[in-house]
């Protein structure tokens, strides 16, 4: 939790980081911002898929296809959330020289992005139309 | 000696060249992005609320565009700076409130 709260400081006052510690070596912050980008390349597919279910299976019962719709958007949301937050906390790890945070968020949006899927193919395979 | 010179001027990780590209390839996930916003509206009708959230889209991505640009101009340094906080936001900012435009779309 104070770890949470730690983060929040640094998202609202981020000349912080920079007081912290030493400035790693250049390259070390470049592959961080790289897996920044990855993340948020994440949160823009999952985006991307929430348009293409809504847009490209138009057959399907409303409630589905919005509730699917929704659970992508919202995905990819926490995703860009965690994207900067991740990426804040490994920057100021590496400057602290502290092991880099590990959490359970992949776990969680693989887990969704598989129930969203399987919700899909039985939805396309038993055709529930509108 | 012309090598070790030649080392000096360029990471041998090619690191900037890296994140640069990283930066086209998020840029082109945006843009991807963007357009399906443009194709919802396009379907659906233009609705005043709909070219609306589309027009809000369309600067969403224009964003994107300009931290993006920003930040690869700035890794052609030798040694690039770390990318500022306010970048970072700056960019997951315009993921975010581009899928809350799609959530409005949507429902």
């Amino acid at each position: 939790m104070s770890n949470f709260v730690q983060s929040l400081r640094l998202w609202f006052a981020p000349e912080r980081i920079r007081e912290e510690g030493d400035t790693p070596d250049y390259r070390f912050s470049l592959a961080n911002e790289r897996t920044f980008l990855a993340w948020l390349r994440t949160a823009l597919a999952l985006i991307g898929g929430g348009f293409a279910v809504d847009q490209f299976l138009p057959d399907l019962r409303w409630g589905w296809r919005i509730g699917l719709a929704l659970a992508l958007l919202a995905a990819g949301v926490l995703c860009s959330l965690r994207a900067v937050n991740h990426w804040v906390r490994c920057e100021r790890a590496m400057r602290r020289g502290e092991d880099l945070p590990v959490g359970r968020f992949p776990t969680v949006l693989s887990l969704v992005v598989a129930v969203v899927a399987l919700a899909m193919v039985v939805v396309v395979l038993f055709g529930w139309e509108g | 000696m012309t090598d070790r010179a030649a080392e000096q001027l360029r990471d041998p990780g090619l690191q900037p060249e890296r994140t640069r590209l990283a930066w086209r390839r998020t840029t082109l996930s945006c843009t991807v992005a963007a357009l399906l916003a443009a194709r919802a509206v396009l379907h659906e009708g233009a609705t005043a609320s709909g070219v609306l959230v589309c027009a809000l889209c369309l600067l969403l991505w224009l964003g994107f565009l300009v931290v993006a640009h920003r930040r690869m101009a700035a890794l052609t340094a030798r040694r690039p700076r770390t990318l500022t906080v306010r970048g970072a936001w700056t960019a997951a900012v315009c993921t975010l409130a581009l899928a809350v435009c799609a959530a409005a779309m949507v429902v």
